[in-house]
Order: structure tokens, then sequence, then C-alpha cells
């Protein structure tokens, strides 16, 4: 009673620039009821010491809110991208596996398990992912909305741009500009509210040309890892028919 | 004299405030100056859309009054008030509540996607101290909705062009510039104290630089993570506050934290589930019997005690916070009455929130987000089981104290005034958690979100308003002010790098942590608060003999949480020592050897200054009054509270109304409508 032990084995590198300090690091911590990743991560940090007793860092790792609607514990456990923070101990580790984390792959690295997901904002800037908003005085009630409208869009406002889509697509690689499905499926968002609509033809008009949605090579991982449930590959499907019928009748309507 | 331009310097340069925090408290304000034509650096611990008010769940209150149940903002201020203890400075308090409906309308206009009755308005739902519907959702991610929203109307600021007064474009000039990842270390003030400017340090790159502004407002939120585990977000350590507290920011009342009674027991945070579990009808209740061996489903009606319900007719599940949680915390910790676990033999610290009465497709409807956190963390299916909640450590009401302006024609609020939110250190201005001033003693339930919004609408155009008595810009300030604001920081941080002794800090955190939330939340004595305030002055002892776990030069945490942490020892003493002077009990302050409110010694906000006793060691020093300068213009403050507007009187949930006599025309329908449900 009170032994058992769980062990992470962590890939970790000090800087972007120091590809020599790569190196695989595990680390046994004492197994806590309701444990998750993080929490054994919180256990390295009280005492940074190698399985062979070697002294090092603490971990870097990235989290805020532990409950999985802020989107920054991203990593890679066992193998598949997910949030850390419900990675439980006792779901991904039953049997006292080895729990391995690497940092994602798709974002340039900042330490350890840290990633710099920049990219993913700007892409926000990209698809003009807001309302065009006359100013925040008082104007009255904003239009009705359908409950089947709000339905439709309340799962897609829930995207935290953790980048778990971005990580598993197959067209996000170093020879592609994809934008990848978290911010086409925001154009899909806009363009639903009464009011976003007005501008819908600008968000087409910005996943049209290269890298925007006919980019996607409909692999579905995206929608197999978000931990939202996001129906992204709907959205993909959606806003590449809306982009095809402006492309086509567009300038019938300007 | 000419005007002076309010765009640019005389040197040139693109006149910016400075504001730091990108929760909701942080965004608005940002907003609010961009309206007014202001250019904004922005600052964030975090990207700003990771700001912990994502975790705010239940909804924001606005007496919207769809449900034609006659409330109104007069019922929102006076049950705000009642609620909170008569702590609460009402004049700010009757403005949020009249801007309350308003603001609604303004996050629905930008797209949250609030739930909608069938007619397509938006759906409102009851939470705590009301008999009314007043709280908008969405789903029960509202805080995250929120945030969402006001993201994104900042970072279209972010790609729009600061124009000069002709409206000539600025070349390679945003209204907006984003500084994510790095962390406030301090004000950089000129020989006068006023704040011109702050010091902060780049996450990735460890640089300490000093930036110039116009005026500084701080959104840091609250210092939750000073009680190790809660429902708060890891970032949530105050060290903003803290910081700026040590630089002579009053901090008032520091003793007032909210305990949420629904919480999820884990390992690294308690999760909170939402009030609006509740407010959707959700129960509290515990076997009677303390044995009682069956799951919780299987326990029939008559075998369980609703104790809500059975002491608090009148507001029942819904009584605030404050109360909820002490009587949990009684029926677990003094009676012994938490569910019975078999397997160890003890009653745990856990009581029974039901929802499987209501059916499932409203659940999810309404509810999905929060439940799908039991299911997650837990892995029981909450649709079916009754959840396992216990109170936890969740908001300060407590924070630096703010001004405001009061509006003698109504007693409300003057919009605009440059007094409003602004903190006693000129040119520096607070809003959201970190201030002190919308809710007394005890926060009602979905009124954070709603005191975020309108102190950023408040603190925005009264920085505005700010500058333009301004002589001189930040800008043309002499240079070696920052470069010694700088210098100063540099040399703190090096020292940090250098501290080699045996302590690790994590584990003074847990220590400190386990004593605070063990003695300094819901039920508070003075003799064990004694041991607390000894207890951190050993802390603060130890911390000189903490060592650095890490001494890399890139993202470097380790070093970071040695000057967190060391902030959060301050704060703490600041509660501690808050919570053993006032020796009585009003909100979520409870002393057992002072069981009522005191108001002829203690209807005052606790005013809370740094000092130092000389040996590494702070203390506080508590004042009554203090003079402080906003504009060029001295003012008096005081520690009396406000009350203009709702009369103090005996706070008794007892009876349905008993917050806002308005609210009992409609108790008749309402008991009709529980019998037909029932």
């Amino acid at each position: 009673m009170g032994s058992k032990t769980v062990r992470l084995k962590v890939l970790r590198q000090d800087h972007p620039s120091k590809p020599e300090t790569k190196r695989w690091e595990e680390f046994d911590v004492p197994w806590e009821p309701q444990m998750n990743v993080i929490s054994a991560l919180m256990a390295v940090r009280k005492n940074p010491v190698t399985v062979e007793g070697k002294k090092t860092t603490p971990v870097v790792w990235e989290s805020v809110c532990l409950e999985e609607v802020c989107g920054a514990c991203t990593m890679i456990v066992n193998g598949r991208v997910r949030q850390s923070c419900t990675a439980l101990i006792d779901q991904i580790s039953p049997n006292g596996e080895e729990v391995t984390l690497e940092p994602m792959t798709k974002f340039p690295l900042v330490r350890d398990l840290v990633v710099d997901r920049q990219q993913m904002f700007d892409n926000l800037k990209t698809v003009k992912a807001w309302i065009q908003l006359d100013g925040t005085h008082e104007l009255g009630p904003a239009p009705r909305q359908a409950p089947e409208n709000q339905e439709e869009a309340y799962p897609l406002s829930r995207c935290m741009t953790c980048g778990c889509c971005m990580e598993a697509c197959p067209q996000i690689n170093e020879g592609s500009d994809f934008i990848g499905p978290a911010a086409i499926s925001q154009v899909r968002l806009f363009n639903l509210h009464p009011s976003g609509k007005m501008h819908a033809a600008e968000r087409l008009e910005a996943v049209m040309g290269e890298g925007g949605v006919a980019d996607c090579g409909k692999a579905q991982n995206c929608v197999e890892v978000c931990p939202k449930e996001i129906p992204l590959v709907d959205s993909i499907a959606q806003v590449s028919r809306a982009a095809t019928k402006h492309m086509l009748f567009g300038w019938l309507l300007k | 004299m000419a005007k002076k331009s309010t765009v640019r310097s005389e040197n040139g340069k693109v006149r910016r405030v400075i504001v730091v925090g990108g929760g909701l408290a942080g965004l608005m304000t940002v907003i609010k100056l961009c309206e007014a034509g202001v250019p904004v650096d922005l600052f964030s611990l975090v990207p700003v859309k990771r700001s912990h008010s994502v975790c705010a769940q239940g909804g924001i209150n606005a007496s919207v009054n769809t449900k034609g149940e006659g409330d109104s903002p007069r019922v929102h201020l006076e049950e705000t008030v009642y609620g909170g203890d008569f702590l609460a400075n009402q004049a700010p308090v009757k403005g949020m509540a009249d801007a309350a409906p308003g603001i609604v309308h303004m996050l629905d206009r930008m797209g949250v996607p609030f739930n909608r009755t069938p007619e397509g308005l938006l759906d409102f739902r009851r939470f705590g101290g009301t008999l009314f519907h007043r709280t908008a959702f969405a789903g029960a991610t509202t805080g995250q909705q929120l945030l969402y929203a006001l993201d994104e109307q900042v970072r279209r600021y972010e790609t729009e062009n600061v124009e000069d007064e002709k409206g000539i474009v600025i070349k390679g000039e945003k209204m907006v510039r984003k500084f994510e990842f790095w962390d406030f270390l301090s004000l950089v003030q000129d020989e006068n104290g006023r704040a011109v400017g702050i010091v902060a340090q780049d996450l990735k790159t460890m640089d300490i630089e000093a930036f110039p502004g116009e005026a500084v407002c701080l959104a840091t939120g609250g210092p939750g993570i000073v009680f190790g585990k809660s429902t708060n977000s890891v970032i949530n350590t105050g060290t903003a506050a803290a910081a700026v507290y040590q630089q002579g920011a009053c901090y008032a009342n520091g003793e007032f934290i909210q305990i949420h009674p629904t919480a999820i027991p884990g390992a690294d945070k308690l999760r909170l589930i939402s009030e609006s579990a509740r407010g959707e009808g959700g129960r509290v209740w515990v076997p009677k019997d303390p044995k009682e061996s069956r799951r919780g489903k299987d326990v029939p009606e008559k075998d369980r005690d609703y104790f809500l319900e059975a002491k608090y007719p009148g507001y029942g599940n819904l009584v605030p916070r404050d109360i909820a949680a002490r009587e949990l915390f009684l029926k677990c910790f003094h009676d012994g009455k938490g569910v019975y676990n078999a397997k160890s033999g003890k009653n745990e610290l856990e009581v029974y929130l039901d929802l499987t009465h209501i059916g499932e497709e409203t659940l999810r409807r309404k509810l999905a987000g929060i439940l799908e956190i039991y299911e997650k963390f837990v892995g029981e299916d909450p649709y079916h089981n009754p959840m396992r909640v216990f109170p936890a450590v969740h908001y300060s009401m407590g924070g630096l104290w703010v001004d405001f302006e009061r509006r003698e024609s109504d007693g409300g609020v003057v919009r605009g005034s440059a007094r409003n939110q602004a903190t006693n250190i000129e040119g520096l201005y607070a809003a959201g958690e970190v201030d002190y001033q919308y809710h007394g003693a005890n926060r009602l339930g979905a009124n954070s979100l709603l005191s975020c919004i309108y102190a950023g609408m408040e603190a925005g155009p009264a920085m505005a308003t700010y500058i333009q008595t301004l002589n001189k810009s930040s800008n043309d300030l002499s240079s070696s002010l920052f470069e010694k604001a700088e210098k100063r920081e540099k040399s703190n941080y090096n020292a940090l790098l250098k501290m080699d002794g045996k302590e690790n800090a994590y584990q003074l955190h847990d220590e400190m942590a386990l004593l605070m939330l063990r003695d300094c939340t819901i039920e508070r004595h003075n003799d064990t608060l004694d041991k607390v305030i000894e207890k951190i002055d050993e802390i603060q002892d130890r911390f000189k003999n903490v060592g650095v776990t890490d001494t890399g030069a890139r993202a470097n945490q380790g070093a970071q949480f040695l000057r967190h942490f060391k902030n959060m020892t301050t704060i703490a003493r600041v509660i501690a020592t808050g919570a053993r002077n006032r020796d009585e009990s009003r909100g979520a302050h409870y002393k057992p050897a002072f069981k009522t409110r005191d108001d002829e010694n203690w209807q005052r906000s606790t005013l809370a200054f740094h000092a130092e006793q000389g040996n590494g060691r702070s203390e506080v020093k508590f004042v009554r009054e203090f003079d402080y300068t906003v504009a060029a213009t001295s003012f008096h403050a005081t520690d009396k509270v406000d009350i203009s507007l709702v009369a103090p009187r005996a706070r008794k949930y007892e009876t349905a109304g008993a917050a806002s006599a308005a609210a009992t025309g409609n108790l008749e329908d309402k008991k009709k409508d529980a019998q037909a449900h029932a």
C-alpha cells in the first residue's frame, strides 16, 4: 500500500535551436486517486529526479483551467494528441503501463512540452472570425434566433483553439499552408449568425484561395481527435459548398 | 494653449494605455478604450483566449424580465446588496444592475450563442439568492462563450490601424498590440508615485522589459491558488495584485473569500459544478442514515435528508453560496453525515447533488458542459446517478481598492469619471475579480461575469478621461525612470536564479495552502488564525532558504513560480490578518465565536496597506481613511460603505422574498408550478 507509482516518459528539449538537448527522460511519481497527467507532472516538479536518480530541471508544460475549456494543455499522450488534463492515469495506464508525453509537432517548439500556437490565432484574423459590431453602446436587443440556430452554433463556438485537429491533419505539414479545420469551422459559425451573415462573402473568400478549404484531404482525422466533438468534417463540407456556390454565382449578387 | 495630441506624444510615438490581463474585465476595458480612440498594449500571462473567465459556467445576470415576473434593475440591486450582507458600495452596484440588460443584449449582438426560448428570445434561468429567472446562459459554458465574444472583438482591433486626429493612418501601428506569455512584474512610477508604465517579463525568452503607458489597468483576476487546490485556474496566483499592493496600492476586504458549495474533489484541482445545476432544479441531500450503504440512486425518497430545503424553505437549494457552503460543511464536518464509503468505513466529505429527476434531454440542452466535466473526471454518469460534491475555494470578493464617483441625481455612478475603478495609485486602475467593488461580503452566482464586464465598461472610459488630463505623455518622461525600473526587476530576477537553499517552493506552497484552506475558509477561529499568521511568518522566513529548481534561460517556470509564491505569501497575510481582526460574522466571513453581524463596529471596508517587518516578513497596516489623487485632484477616502439606496437589515433566507419584497408577488404561482411538476 502506498508504494504504487506511475512512470512518465517525457520527450524534452531545452530550446528550439538546441536539437542536441532533445532527449527522453523518465520519472516515477507516487500514484494518487483521480490522478491525471497534469498532477503527475506537478509531482515531478516537486522532485525533478529521473528514474536513474539524476537530478534534472522540472518538465515545462502549459496548462490553465484543468477542466478542458481553455485549450492550453494539449500534448501527445501515449501517441495520441489530446488535452492532458482529462488524461486520467487510471484510464491511460490501467495496469501501470508507462505514460509517454511529447509536444505537438505541427507548431514551433518553445521548450519541452510547450509549443507556440500563434498561427492558429492569426488564422482567426484571416477568416475574420468576429461580428462586425457597430459599437458596445446600447442598441437594444440582437435579432431573434431560432433555438435550432443556437443549437447548431453552440457546439462550433466551443472550439478552444487547442490545436488537436491541426496536429492530426495530414494536410498540415511543412510543404503546405492549409489553414486547417479550426478556422474553417469558425467561418461556418460566423456565417450562421444573423448579423455575421452580412459579411459571409468576405469569410468565404478568405478560405477560397491557396491553403483554403479546397486543400482539405478528407482524412477526417480532425473530428476523431477534437476533444469537444465539434463536427469539423461537416463544417468543412458546408464551407466548401458555400465557397463553390459563391465562386460560381457570387458575381451575380454583386 | 494648443490642444495636445491625444494619439501621439511629443517625441512622435503613439500614446498607449496598458491593460494587464485578458479575461472578461481586461478585454472589455480594451474594447472601451479602442472605441474612445485610445490605442492599447495588452499583456497577459497566457493567450487571452485561455484566461480563467473560460471556467465560468452558469450564466450572467440581467433583469431583462422576459418571463413576466416583474424583475427589474432595482430588484437586482436590492438582492445583490442583501446577498453581499451590506458590505458593497451601493452606487456601483446600482450602476451594474442598471447596465446589465444592455450588456446581455450587447453580448448577444456579438454572437454569444445564448440559449433561446421557442420564440427566439433569450432564455433565462434561476440562480442563488433570487426567486427570479435572471440568468442568461450559453449551455453550461457561459464564461467561455462570453470570453470568446470579447476576444473576437479585440482581435478585430488587432487588425485596425491607429489614426491621428486628422484621420490619417499611422503606419505600422495597430489599435491593439498583444503581449501574450508575459508576466507582470511591477509598475513604473514617477517621482510622485504615479503609474507611468510597467515592467514585464517574456515567459519564453525570460527577457525583462519596461513599457511606458499613459495609464495602467490591472484586470488580473483573483488569488485562489493561495489556497492550493481550488476551482481556480493554475494562473490565478494574485501575483500582479500583490506586486502593486507592495508598491502602495490599497487592498480591501481581503478576508472575504467565497467558498462554492459544489465542486468535485480532484488530485490537481477542485472542479466546479455550477450553481446552475441547482438553478435548473438540482437538489442537495445526504442519506438520513449516516451508515447508509446503498448507492445514491438506490436510496428512496423517504430515506433522504434534503437539508437545505428543510432549513430554508424560502430559497431552498438556491440560498446564497456562503450559506449553502456552510451548511454542507457543517453536515459533513461536524455532524459526520457525509456520504458513507463502505470501502473506507468513513463518512466522506461529500454530499449528493441530484439531477436525476430531470429529463436527460433538458439536461443535455442546458447543462451538458458541466455534466461532461463530471463524467470525464469522475467516470460516473450524472444523468442517472446523483453527483458527489463538496465545497471549494472559488472567488475573492476582496481585492484592490477602487473608487467611484457617485451621481447625486439617482445614487448611481457618473459615467466616464476618472475616479471610477481608480486605485489609490494615480494612473493605476483595476477591474474584475482583482477589484473589491461589487460583491460585498458574498457574491451572488452569475454576478461575476456581469461585474467583470461592467467594471471594464467603467475602467475604459475612466482611463480615457484620465489621460486627457495629463500634461506629459509617459513617452516623454525621462528614460532613466524606465531604465531604473527595468534594472531593479532584472536584479530581482537574477537574485531568484541564484537562490540555492534546501527548501522547495512547491512544498512550502502546499504547507501554507493546507493551513489557509483548513483555518481560513468556511469557519474561522481567532486562536487558529493566530497560528496561520505565525505560519506565514515561518514560511516567509523559510523562503529565504529556497532553492530554484531551474536556472535555464528559456521558459523558466521554476523561477517564475518563486516570484509568484513570494507574492502569494503577502496576499495570504492580508486575508488571514483581515479575518483575524474582523470580530463578527458577515457573508462568507463566519466566526462561531461572533455569530452575528455587527454593523456598529464592522459596517465598513477593511483597508489594508503593505508594510515590512524588516526581516523579510511582510506586515499589514490597516487604516480607516486615506487621501489619494486622481487627475491632479486630491480625494479623501474612508472605510464607510455607501448604503444610501438599500438600508441594511438582518439577512435571512428562511422566508421567500426576504432578499427583495418585490419577489413575493409571484410566490403563489411558483408554488402551483412546483406542485404541478411534483
